[in-house]
Order: C-alpha cells, then structure tokens, then sequence
C-alpha cells in the first residue's frame, strides 16, 4: 500500500519529528515498499481468530500497598539535560 | 597460553586449580583488545581500570580460599542497551549519548553478584534495531572472519567481542534475532530464552512484548552456565517468569536418541543460500546418524512472520521511543527554540538516526486512526496464527531445526539502502520471538570462509532440550575454524 507525502508529514508530526524535504522523499518511498510487503497480512481471513496481545498468561500483579522511599531528587535530575533549583528546565509553556 | 581463546568452564577450572590469576586473564582479554579493537570496533566502552580492580577482588577471594563461582573473574561484554549503573550506556544512539544509568539491570546485576569481570559496553544497532550493526550512530562494528562483512545485528558487538577473543562471554539482547542472527554470522553460539524467563528490567526497550536478554558464547557448556545466572523471577519485571530456577548445564548430554526433529519447509524455502542449505542438509544427516528423527513440517502462517513483524515491533518502539524527549535524560537540540513542541521536535529529529526514525514512522503509523485495525490488530491475529503452528508442530516434534540466518554475513553497505532486503534477514528468527519460545543459534559449517548458523527451536521454557541438541550437534560436528585476525 502507497503512503503519500502528506500521510508521512502527517505521521512524522505524531510523532513529533522534523524531516527534512529529502527525509520525506525518502521515507515516503520506503514505508510505501515496507507497509506493500506488510499488506501481505490482508490476504488471510483473521475474522475469527482472536488477537495476541501477550505470549504469556498475564494476570495482574499486585504489590503490598506499604509506602517507601522514592527517588532522591538528585538521582532523578542526575541525567536532565537542564535542571534549576530541583526541578527540570523547559521552555515557557504558557 | 593466549587465555582469551578459552572458554569459560576451562578458564574456571584453571582458576580454581590456581595455575592462573584472575589479573592474567582479564590481561590477556584486554591485550586482545589491544590488538585488534582497532580492527574489529566491538565495544563502545572499554572499562579497564574497573575490570583489573574487579581481577584483583577475585583473585583475593581465591587466595583467602573462598567458594568461586564458575563465572568469578571471567570477563564479559554486556550489550550498551542494558543499564550500568554510574557507566555510560549509549544505545548506539546520540540521543542517549550522555546517559548514565543510577541503577542496573536485573541480568547485568545478576552477573555482578557472582563477581565477573566486565570488560566494557558492546557496539549495537541503535536502540537494537537492525541486523547489521551499521545503524550505530557511533561506528560499524567488522566481522572478525571477514573485515569487510557486517557482524550481523543488532548484537553485533557482543558477537564479534566473543568471536574475536575481546571477551569471553557476553550479554545480547533478542527482539527478532538480534542474539542469535550476529552469533551465527560471527560462527559462536547464541541463545535466546522463552519469553519472560530472563528479567528485562533495565533493558532499554524497543519492542516490549518480543524483548529477550540472553547469552553469546564460545560454546554450548559456556551458553548453559550463563543462562544458569541470568534466569530468576525478578518482581521488578511484570512479565518475570516465577519458573523454578534449574542447572542447565545438568541437560547437557551427548544423546539426541530417538528424538523427534520437525523441519519447517516455510524456512528451507528460496532466498536460502545454496552453501547454507548444503550445511543444513549436512547437519540433519548428523543428527539423524546420531538417533534422532528428521522430518519436514509445514507451520503455513510463517510466510506472514516477517509481515506480522514489522508492524508489532516498530508500533511498540513508536510508544517506548515516546519517552525520548530531551526533557529528562540524554540530548537535548542546543538550537534556541521557541516553545517545548518545537524542542521535542528537534531534539527527537536530531538524537534519532535514520532506521529508528523509519520504524518510529511506521509504528506511528499503524497505530493511528483508521489503520489500527488494518495493520496492528491485523498482525495480532497473525501472532496467534504462528503461535497455533508451533504448538501444532511441538505435539509431534521435540524440536525444530533451520538455518539461523538465510545467507553468511554479507558485505558493509550491501544492504543499507535497502531497508525490506535488510529485514529479510531475520527471517528464520522471527517467528521465534512472535511465538515467545526459545531457540539457540550454533555453528554448523562455513561458506565462503564464512560461519553458518544452526537454529534449534523448543517449547516454551525447554531450554533443556535446545541446549541438548545443541551439545550432542557441536560434540558430534566439531566445529574448528576459527576467524583468522
């Protein structure tokens, strides 16, 4: 199945990406050719097969509800890219 | 005695005899390295200082006569996608080029309790994503038998670190063969454990439902006891196995006696290289004059894996890639911008390569309005599909047997520009990690003065008997060649 330009701009804002003029001919060109090859899928008749969303027979896990200590905040901010007075630095949102 | 060919179990036993040290062996892995690192780029970060300190703990331990462990003082290379606590882990990736994790990962912790040595964090496709280790944003890593081939990938580091003699063992990790497609392009053993068995905690995720740790090595025996110290219920994994904790070493006989063999034809098909078919014939003609019974089985819905793939791995990396945001950890776009949306914008433009970028896209877009079902509730059908057509084949069979990669390793470059050809290359992995179950990866000849892999597929958590047809194959076929460096 083809996907057009404006479906990859479209996709690469979800996805919070900026391209490039070449980065959309390009990807254009190759998600087309991977989703084509993808589209193979639809020739079986899945109706009545169930989906699988886990190979494992998941139930929930439930921990004892007892408080503990968190993460320091300087282990948290350790890695921040920008940090002020305990906390991360973004630009101005409002 | 060049130590740094050995193996594991042999290396322990001279420890343990004392007629060597812990220092002189974790010496003679980074004198390898010296060596040949130039050649080879295997490992994005080399901790040598850390390692000798470790060395000389173990060789203390030893001289105050405490109990070893068969993997004390034995140095290996852990994948840079697994946390290290204090250690930079990169995930190949600029965006994560900064990162230092403050804790580590349940299997590398695992590892550290029993005192090995860590030798450095190996070189991967970014974020795992990949089969050549060419999608490193950092170098390409070289296979040891042939420097102008790919490694294989995404664990190509790991594979060629062990390959090469730059480690003894190592940690890979495994989303649609990134374990076991490098091990048999490098010519070593790679195994990847049923899903859950090994804990992920720490991994950074790419595709969380088809992640696996699991271990590359020299041989078998080596494979086993490393499985033994990774494998564990961890409660900081939700999908942690609470399985009871074996030795695998203990399933490690020479007997594959009236065993039933099933070879998928759907993985026997074209695209097989002519040098690798001849080696698969040639291995089940082995197996079958050892007492086991080989026979070709069809699981119809492996023609839709690679499909069925390429929808569920890249809509899962779409949503783990998510938390990449240059808020909290790793790169940051140093452009002035005008607001956070343009930040995250730029920052994930500039810290993501082009494959991550690519499979972001796709996963993005089988995951948004009006595609969901078409694609990935799609491809969930299919898993169930594949699923079905293993326990099918697992009730008449012990074990499935094909090639692990459909050709030897292929040149740098051939197939960078070609992202579907690239992907056809984890086409007799894949349905092994759609499915969840366990398959390891040994050598079973050479092409073109090239390793070929042999896959063994099992139930889910039969690690034993993989590991057995394992042994009695690589007892029995005597793999020598080694990469001439």
């Amino acid at each position: 199945m083809a996907i057009s330009k404006k479906e990859v701009e479209h996709v690469a804002w979800l996805a919070r990406l900026f391209l490039t003029e070449e980065e959309k001919e390009r990807f254009t060109k190759q998600l087309s050719e991977i989703l084509d090859h993808a589209g193979k899928i639809a020739r079986l008749d899945t109706s009545k097969v169930p989906p699988t969303s886990h190979v494992l027979p998941l139930k929930n896990v439930f921990r004892d509800d007892k408080t503990r200590f968190s993460l320091p905040r300087e282990e948290a901010l350790s890695n921040a890219p920008k940090k002020e007075q305990g906390a991360f630095v973004v630009p101005k949102i409002i | 005695m060049e130590l740094y060919k050995l193996t594991a179990h042999e290396l322990h036993r001279m420890l343990k005899e004392r007629k060597i040290s812990a220092v002189e062996l974790c010496r003679s892995v980074f004198s390898r390295i010296g060596q040949v690192e130039d050649k080879i780029k295997a490992y994005v970060t080399l901790t040598e200082e850390r390692a000798l300190t470790k060395a000389r703990e173990v060789d203390e331990k030893i001289r105050a006569g405490e109990q070893l462990s068969p993997l004390a003082g034995i140095p290996v290379a852990i994948k840079d996608n697994m946390c290290t606590k204090g250690l930079l882990t990169t995930c190949a990736s600029k965006i994560l080029q900064n990162y230092i994790p403050i804790y580590t990962a349940t299997a590398v912790e695992r590892l550290f309790a029993q005192d090995v040595v860590l030798t450095g964090k190996t070189n991967m496709d970014e974020f795992a994503m990949g089969s050549s280790t060419e999608n490193s944003a950092f170098f390409v890593t070289r296979n040891p038998w042939d420097l102008e081939t790919v490694p294989g990938g995404s664990s190509g580091g790991s594979a060629a670190a062990v390959a090469a003699g730059e480690a003894i063992l190592s940690l890979g990790s495994d989303t649609g063969g990134s374990i076991r497609q490098p091990a048999a392009l490098c010519g070593v053993v790679g195994l990847k454990p049923t899903y859950g068995l090994v804990s992920r905690y720490g991994l950074v995720a790419f595709a969380s439902s088809l992640d696996q740790i699991g271990p590359i090595t020299k041989d078998v025996m080596d494979c086993a006891l490393l499985l033994n110290y990774i494998v564990e219920h961890d409660p900081l994994d939700s999908t942690s196995l609470k399985v009871e904790m074996l030795d695998y070493t203990k399933a490690l006989v020479n007997d594959v006696k009236g065993l039933k063999i099933g070879v998928p034809v759907e993985l026997m098909g074209e695209g097989i290289q002519t040098g690798v078919r001849e080696a698969m014939e040639n291995a089940i003609e082995l197996l079958e004059s050892l007492g086991a019974r080989c026979q070709e089985v069809s699981l119809p819905h492996l023609d839709y894996a690679l499909s069925a793939y390429y929808i569920i791995a890249p809509a899962e990396a779409s949503s783990n890639l998510s938390r990449f945001d240059g808020v909290r950890y790793g790169y940051r776009t140093p452009q002035k911008v005008e607001d956070i949306m343009e930040m995250y914008f730029r920052t994930r433009a500039e810290g993501f390569g082009n494959e991550v970028k690519r499979r972001i896209m796709l996963g993005t877009y089988a995951l948004s309005a009006g595609y969901y079902e078409a694609y990935y509730g799609r491809a969930q059908k299919i898993r169930t599909l594949i699923v079905n057509d293993f326990n099918k084949a697992f009730e008449k069979f012990d074990v499935l047997i094909s090639p692990t990669s459909p050709t030897v390793a292929f040149k740098i470059g051939e197939k960078y520009e070609d992202p579907l050809r690239m992907y056809m290359s984890d086409i007799c992995t894949i349905p092994v990690n759609l499915a969840g179950i366990p398959a390891i990866s040994i050598p079973c000849g050479v092409a073109d003065g090239l390793p070929i892999g042999l896959q063994i597929m099992g139930k889910p958590l039969d690690e034993e008997t993989i590991l057995r047809v394992a042994y009695t194959f690589e007892q029995n076929f005597g793999f020598k060649e080694e990469p001439n460096l």
